[in-house]
């Protein structure tokens, strides 16, 4: 029963940690992609007030510090990003203009293969501009049709321009898919008169770190090379500090829960072992009259104990693995719950991942608690008298 | 010197309700290689002083020293010391280990001990000898006679050179054949080793090889007889 309680438990504990983790790097590689990047670089005044006054020309600066941390794995493109109005016959909304690079942009950020109707960006097209599936509902367009985009330049007039939709992209949640247009840079620099300023480079790095601590080097590394105070160069998770906090609260709640399943388990093995040695009070009571002392027994109760709780936890942390291997390509589909996990920014299919620390954690709690509790046990068939245990059934 | 002394033992039980007055104020002094059967009929006390004796029970008051070892100044750990190394139990259901062999039974109380392996087989293998169970060292308990049982675990008992071993109506459970082929050997251990050895019984046959007959009756000692 004790070895049943916990593979189960344990069983659980890992796979359950392996679903919020994949959930957790998919919302972290899901955010980093929705134009975010492992580290961006902007003006200091550009996130609490995005206008183009905010805006970087620098450009020398930045190309040599983007030098010193050039890796073959490491892609890095610029944008420019401003708020603006989008109208045509049908509809006017506030949208985000987005001037890309599309050759490099496409191997950053979501839109690189998030296209379904008509074509990607290129980056001399003039006057072209690509929109989200949303937003061609709301906007009742297609592609092929004009689209007024409007907004505040350089020299503070309202700078307009019509650009033609040639191509519509998908995304993970619709809020994306209404909110940002795409253009290529040169089209949004010329609009909004620019030049060879920007709003922000956008840097991916090669490999997800979820603790952020790869990407806080890097930025400070380039942050120390362009020596500008007026630049700042942040990573996600200064860029995404909801994400951050809701990192470490699922982390928090991880553990709980494995405190929880441990509580759960703890009962079952208190409660059986227990059993057992009511069941065996008279063999202790022997071994007690043959001069067993009571911390021998105390020590043999604990490693039979031992050793179950160690069965069990490979036999679980095995099952564990074998659970996550089977639905490490498919993933567990949560279209039926699409609109409340986009919300979240939780993707539709959930792949499983497990981490090291947390198959170790929960080994370790399991074998530390489940050793614990056992202690109660041992001490009442330590504590028997061997006249009154021998004369028990 | 005696090697077990009882002084004003008291032991009372409660039973739901019902209180029962065990013992009411044994005193007792066995000396050294005795050969003592504690007498008397059922609920007499016999086997309460048998346990208190060998610190598998404890009084409610009074005392016991054995081999100069006083009971109120110990704790479990030191009575189950004493047990190990002092005292020998045999028991009128045996009480053996039923998954270790009839060598590894009595071999367990060495092991107990920290007495080295080879050393602890080689003894354990002469006592199943001495007591006349050679060649069958590796059968189970259940594999045995009750006599044989019985012997192990006399061999048990006093594999380890205990001071005293207690006897709690060892023949109770066997025929009146093997039980005295079990006295007897019990016997000659006593004289060609020195033994002591304190039974409890209310078998005559028993208390016909006693050579001291200590008769309790109603909790206290009503006779105590050495025969010549």
């Amino acid at each position: 029963m004790i070895l049943l309680a916990v593979i189960i438990g344990v069983w659980s504990m890992i796979f359950l940690s392996a679903l919020m983790r994949g959930m957790e790097t998919q919302m972290v590689r899901t955010a980093i992609s929705t134009l975010t990047g492992s580290i961006q670089i902007h003006h200091r005044d550009y996130r609490n007030d995005p206008v183009v006054e905010n805006s970087m020309d620098s450009m020398d600066k930045l190309d040599q510090a983007l030098l010193s941390i050039q890796d073959h794995d490491i892609f890095w493109t610029k944008r420019i990003r401003v708020s603006a109005i989008a109208a045509n016959a049908r509809h006017t909304g506030a949208v985000t203009l987005v001037g890309i690079d599309p050759e490099k942009e496409a191997k950053i950020s979501f839109i690189g293969n998030a296209m379904i109707s008509g074509r990607f960006l290129l980056a001399e097209g003039k006057n072209t501009i690509i929109v989200g599936k949303r937003f061609l509902e709301k906007f009742n367009t297609k592609i092929g049709n004009k689209l007024i985009l409007m907004s505040q330049d350089t020299q503070n007039q309202i700078a307009s321009k019509a650009f033609r939709i040639v191509g519509i992209f998908s995304a993970e949640s619709e809020a994306i898919e209404t909110q940002f247009v795409f253009v290529p840079i040169s089209q949004a620099a010329n609009m909004l008169k620019m030049g060879t300023s920007i709003s922000e480079i956008s840097i991916l790095l090669p490999r997800l770190d979820i603790t952020g601590r790869q990407e806080r080097q890097t930025a400070v590394r380039l942050q120390h090379a362009i020596q500008d105070d007026s630049i700042a160069v942040e990573d996600w998770q200064q860029l995404l500090p909801m994400m951050k906090a809701y990192l470490k609260m699922s982390g928090f709640f991880l553990y709980v829960w494995y405190v929880v399943v441990f509580v759960a388990m703890g009962f079952g093995i208190v409660n059986t072992t227990l059993m057992a040695i009511f069941e065996r009070m008279r063999e202790f009571g022997l071994m007690k009259a043959l001069g067993m002392r009571p911390f021998q027994i105390i020590k043999g109760v604990v490693t039979e104990t031992f050793f179950l709780l160690v069965s069990g936890i490979l036999t679980g942390t095995i099952l564990g693995f074998l659970s996550v291997a089977a639905i490490a390509t498919t993933g567990i589909d949560l279209s039926a719950l699409a609109a409340g996990v986009q919300m979240w920014g939780i993707p539709r299919i959930l792949y499983p991942e497990i981490w090291v620390q947390d198959v170790v954690v929960a080994g370790v709690v399991v074998l530390f608690l489940g050793i614990l509790v056992s202690l109660y046990p041992a001490f009442k068939a330590a504590r028997v008298t061997p006249a009154a245990a021998m004369t028990k059934n | 010197m005696a090697i077990v002394e009882a002084k004003n033992i008291k032991k009372t039980y409660t039973q739901g309700k019902v209180t029962v007055a065990a013992l009411c104020g044994i005193d007792l002094m066995v000396e050294k290689a005795e050969f003592i059967a504690l007498a008397g009929p059922s609920g007499s006390g016999k086997t309460t002083l048998l346990n208190i004796l060998g610190g598998l029970d404890l009084p409610d008051s009074g005392n016991v020293i054995v081999d100069n070892h006083h009971f109120s100044d110990m704790n479990q750990a030191d009575l189950a010391a004493l047990r190990l190394h002092k005292i020998g139990f045999v028991f009128q259901a045996f009480n053996l280990i039923p998954v270790l062999s009839a060598i590894e039974n009595v071999e367990y109380v060495m092991l107990l001990q920290g007495v080295p392996k080879t050393q602890r087989h080689n003894r354990a293998k002469a006592i199943l000898d001495d007591v006349g169970l050679e060649g069958r060292y590796d059968r189970r308990p259940a594999e045995l006679s009750g006599g044989q049982q019985q012997r192990v675990a006399v061999a048990r008992a006093i594999v380890s050179g205990p001071a005293i071993v207690l006897a709690d109506e060892p023949t109770a459970n066997l025929d009146s054949k093997t039980g005295e082929d079990l006295v007897l050997m019990m016997q000659k251990m006593n004289t060609e080793k020195n033994v002591t050895f304190i039974f409890s019984t209310h078998d005559q046959m028993v208390m016909d090889y006693a050579t001291r007959l200590v008769t309790i009756r109603d909790g206290l000692i009503a006779n105590d007889e050495i025969k010549v």
